[in-house]
């Protein structure tokens, strides 16, 4: 019998940047609020402190700031003729835990995804008719307009403090900026950061060839910046420990920098960390959730009542929770019924490496989200008639670190092993810079989440079964740009490269990206979607579950400023109209 | 559903008037006066006593002063309560040792007692647990002893304004009174009391020494309060940084726990008065500390990062530069200024040693939530390898203060 704790207005699942903006809105409302975090409480000081969080091997290899697949992970398999095996050991993808969640150890690129990715399957409809979108492809508008947005991308940058360049500012083009953005209603609140060499190499390559260059947004602080909560940010030191570490200097945008010490000086909130929530527990009917139950530090389980759950965890997560605890019908991919677990779907990237003999990049050098990017092919750009994909992407330079176990570019050919691979280390370690990709991914019938018949979690929950491959239209994407970046190396007189593009099956061994999306999707129909516009659960009124679960397929671009702005698009429907009738809002 | 409650009662509280009453008064009473930053030991319960203060006699554990009537104060009336905080005299008639600043709380009005009062009776919750008994060292153990002190030292109840301005008597009050600022910012005498309560004494508020810290100096004219403008100083007392420095130390609970909450009219009332009691000459923190237009090379030897550069240079480097930069400058409220920092510079070096050594964090205040912290680098530095780092750092830029000896280290790096 799980022991009961005083019950609260709401219960947020997770503590990173959904679950802490969202309650600081929830507590400004009035609500008494209790979030519950997984893993261990970390601060910057001591957690990620100087010089111990600068440890390559601790965190980048052995993903100190990670969840472990033994506590957590899900099994996966490339088509439903398959049996899913467990995901064992990291690899592809890096589900953060802890409080900061994956917003400790993130890089801190923040963008806006283009109007047209929002609402892309009438865009598509519009533009180059139906017909062009394959059968077994479930492309879907998100039910929510980017000008509906707007406001709320802006509020996220401005808490997040984003060093960048405003290329569209209310429809007039600006200088320096990507001139293919979607409106921006006022400039970056920093200006952007210094450019590393290969940056500044990349971008007059990049106009040579007829492209639009421009920083890429960064949630890393160019100077002191102060947020509307009063956090505080500190010049960034180029310090090359974004991805995978927490950052040392007060620099890179986190909860921890951005919100939790305002959000703990509220009376009305309380976080429990090492608390892993196992259920959302609903009343008799299913129309509501009375509360979560979670399991503490010692393993016991505690019910926590509240009037309204948040399901703020990581994607993955926050799907397995709604299956787990039957918060509205499973998708069955063989009749197209059910909504949760629907459309789930990664991100295509790829990078190819240029080596220069007699350039020293230094890549000592560097910053998460460092670098210079075009969109000259962003989706909103491309004709898929033409191309004979849907999609579209962004290149860009980028050199966050010179760390020497996991990044170690070397040119086609290198023995991956003994004297030659050494020599080659020799000559080639610092004098190469990064051309990296990062695509769109699109929905499909057969790629989807669901519960697994066979494995189960240390607490005897079956593991989220992951069903995902890659497909021709995806494949034929990745060689589009991967040929774009061949292009550059020979702008640029590259003595040798070397590049990894998707060109086969899945392969979860190899780190792409952690922008795993969709699964429990937002939009305006309950059939083919979980929640609603406003994030809300179509079944359960009083449980929102904002995040990446929400995108029906993934645009071109990092999930973070999108994430943020559902966070706070969600927290106002909250605020303005359901705590005052709580109901199914649409 | 309870949300839908909630959200009325909001609704109907949100445009009524915030009706001051005593207890009210009296909470802010103390926090100006800051009882808590030794009543409510960390971790503790609030006002429930049991932090140790170090004093060159012993340790004093301070008192439980929550209401409960038999560990507490429960059972004082206001005359007895009034004799403790004005007098420092127990209710069984023990004199008090002079750790509370009942010196300074002689100053505090009748009207201010009242509701000081009625706020620990009525709005702290009563804790039923003992404080730990002080443990002073003979002759100091013998309360009976603190009646001569008493009487050489303690000012008389009442506060008399001395100047013809409200602001500035506003100022005074709670500088001298109620903040008992001089209790560290005064130096001591042979007797440990503090020279001067108000400003009329030019030792008054001159800078002491609490623990190893150094407690800076607030008249001379290298002083914080005389060389910041105003709106520095409210931001450093109401924040706990501004562009130059952060809060650190024993200052930054004063910050956190009492500051803050002044009002404006009160914070404006404060400084007005620290920079009319500015002095031409005294004071221990001395111009002299940085040599003004002494040429700069040690941001471009930082820079240069050569290999042969000196020791305590390369530690900088290694250690703080990431934050401090090169220029030892740092970023305005987020990584204090090295150059011309009076804790950096002071003759005391403990203050600054205890710094490396254990790090420090900025207070989390309302206008400035954020509690940046410095890690501590004792773990990681030998004592001579602190020596040669704070040596360095004492002379870097246009620094120019005493070399730090290892042996000073070691004597702290015991201490902590």
């Amino acid at each position: 019998m799980a022991r009961t704790q005083k019950k609260v207005d709401a219960v947020i699942v997770g503590l990173g940047w959904v679950g802490s903006v969202m309650a600081m809105e929830l507590t400004a409302a009035g609500l008494d609020v209790v979030a519950l975090e997984r893993g261990p409480d970390r601060k910057t000081v001591p957690t990620f402190a100087y010089p111990k969080i600068a440890d390559e091997l601790r965190y980048a290899v052995r993903y100190e700031l990670m969840q472990r697949p033994a506590d957590s992970t899900v099994t996966i398999r490339h088509n439903t003729g398959q049996t899913a095996l467990p995901y064992r050991r990291l690899g592809s993808f890096l589900p953060g835990t802890g409080v900061g969640g994956a917003g400790a150890h993130w890089n801190g690129l923040l963008w806006r995804p283009n109007a047209e990715e929002l609402r892309l399957k009438s865009y598509i409809d519009e533009r180059f008719g139906a017909d062009i979108i394959p059968d077994d492809m479930t492309i879907q508008d998100f039910g929510v307009d980017y000008d509906e947005l707007e406001p709320y991308f802006d509020r996220f940058e401005k808490i997040v403090g984003v060093s960048g360049k405003a290329g569209n500012l209310n429809g007039a083009i600006m200088d320096g900026g990507n001139p293919f953005e979607a409106p921006r209603a006022s400039e970056y609140p920093m200006p952007p950061l210094e450019q590393t060499y290969d940056a500044v190499l990349f971008a007059e390559a990049a106009r040579n060839l007829g492209y639009h260059p421009f920083p890429k947004p960064a949630a890393n602080a160019s100077q002191v910046y102060t947020n509307p909560y009063g956090m505080q940010l500190g010049p960034c030191n180029y310090c090359g420990f974004c991805e995978r570490f927490g950052c040392l200097n007060y620099s890179k945008s986190s909860p921890q920098t951005c919100v939790l010490d305002a959000l703990y000086q509220r009376q009305n909130f309380e976080y429990r960390t090492n608390a892993t929530v196992l259920k959302v527990e609903l009343a008799p009917d299913g129309k509501t959730a009375t509360g979560v139950t979670y399991a503490d530090a010692k393993g016991e389980e505690v019910f926590q009542p509240a009037d309204l759950v948040i399901l703020a965890a990581f994607q993955l997560n926050n799907v397995h929770l709604m299956l787990l605890s039957g918060i509205g019908p499973p998708y069955d991919p063989a009749t197209g019924a059910g909504a949760v677990g629907r459309n789930y779907a990664y991100q295509m990237t790829g990078a190819t490496s240029l080596f220069f003999k007699n350039i020293d990049f230094n890549p000592f050098v560097g910053a998460g989200a460092n670098g210079v990017a075009f969109a000259d092919l962003a989706l909103s750009q491309m004709d898929f008639a033409k191309n004979g994909f849907i999609g579209g992407g962004y290149q860009s330079s980028q050199q966050t670190n010179g760390q020497p176990i996991h990044h170690l570019p070397l040119p086609d050919g290198t023995p991956a092993w003994g004297a030659g691979w050494k020599k080659a280390v020799g000559e080639h370690y610092g004098h190469s810079m990064d051309i990296v990709l990062q695509s769109t991914n699109m929905p499909y019938r057969d790629a989807y989440l669901d519960l697994d018949p066979t494995y189960r979690d240390p607490f005897g929950r079956p593991l989220l079964r992951m069903t995902f491959d890659w497909r021709p239209n995806e494949l034929k994407q990745a060689q589009f740009f991967k040929e774009k970046a061949a292009e550059f190396g020979r702008e640029m007189g590259a003595d040798a490269s070397s590049s990894f593009y998707p060109d086969g099956h899945y392969d979860t061994r190899v780190y792409q990206s952690t922008h795993t999306v969709g699964g429990a999707i937002m939009g305006t129909d309950r059939q083919t979607s979980a929640i609603n516009r406003y994030l809300q659960s179509w079944d359960v009124h009083n449980v929102f579950a904002p995040g990446a679960n929400a995108f029906p397929q993934n645009f071109e671009y990092n999930p973070t400023g999108m994430i943020g702005a559902l966070t706070l698009w969600a927290a106002r429907a909250i605020r303005e109209d359901y705590l005052a009738n709580p109901r199914p809002l649409m | 559903m309870r949300l839908q409650i909630l959200i009325t009662a909001l609704a109907l509280t949100a445009g009524s008037a915030f009706a001051a009453d005593e207890t009210e008064t009296g909470e802010y009473i103390a926090q100006l006066g800051d009882c808590a930053a030794c009543h409510t030991a960390p971790g503790g319960a609030p006002f429930a006593g049991g932090l140790a203060i170090a004093s060159p006699f012993g340790d004093i554990y301070t008192t439980n002063i929550t209401p409960d009537p038999q560990y507490g104060i429960g059972d004082y009336t206001l005359e007895e309560f009034d004799r403790a905080v004005r007098r420092g005299v127990r209710k069984d008639g023990a004199n008090l040792y002079p750790a509370m600043p009942y010196t300074s709380y002689a100053k505090v009005s009748d009207a201010d007692m009242a509701a000081l009062y009625a706020y620990f009776m009525k709005a702290v919750a009563p804790v039923h647990k003992p404080a730990p008994a002080s443990d002073l060292r003979f002759p100091f153990n013998i309360r009976f002893g603190m009646e001569g002190w008493d009487i050489v030292n303690r000012p008389e109840v009442g506060f008399t304004p001395p100047y013809d301005d409200a602001q500035l008597n506003r100022g005074a009050y709670i500088v001298e009174g109620l903040g008992h600022c001089g209790a560290c910012h005064s130096p001591r005498n042979l007797m440990q009391a503090q020279e001067g309560y108000t400003a009329a004494s030019d030792r008054f508020l001159t800078g002491g020494t609490l623990g190893v810290w150094p407690v800076p100096d607030l008249r001379g004219p290298e002083s914080a309060p005389q060389k910041w403008s105003d709106a520095e100083l409210v931001e450093y007392l109401t924040t706990g940084r501004n562009a130059y420095t952060a809060a650190t130390g024993e200052m930054a609970l004063v910050v956190e726990r009492s500051m803050q909450h002044a009002t404006e009219a009160d914070m404006d009332a404060i400084v007005a008065y620290l920079k009319h009691i500015g002095l031409p000459a005294a004071g221990s923190d001395k111009a002299a500390a940085t040599g003004a237009g002494r040429s700069d090379d040690t941001t471009a030897m930082l820079t240069a990062a050569k290999p042969d550069m000196p020791e305590g240079a390369r530690l900088y480097l290694d250690n703080c530069g990431a934050c401090h930069t090169v220029s030892g400058q740092g970023a305005p409220r987020v990584f204090p200024n090295l150059v011309g920092n009076s804790l950096v510079l002071s003759d005391n070096p403990g203050g600054f040693i205890e710094v490396i050594l254990k790090g420090a964090m900025m207070p989390s205040t309302r206008r400035a939530p954020a509690a940046l912290a410095m890690p501590g680098f004792g773990d990681r530095l030998s004592d001579d390898d602190v020596a040669a780092l704070a040596s360095f750092i004492r002379s870097a830029w246009t620094n120019d203060a005493d070399k730090i000896e290892a042996e000073t280290v070691k004597k702290i790096r015991g201490q902590l």
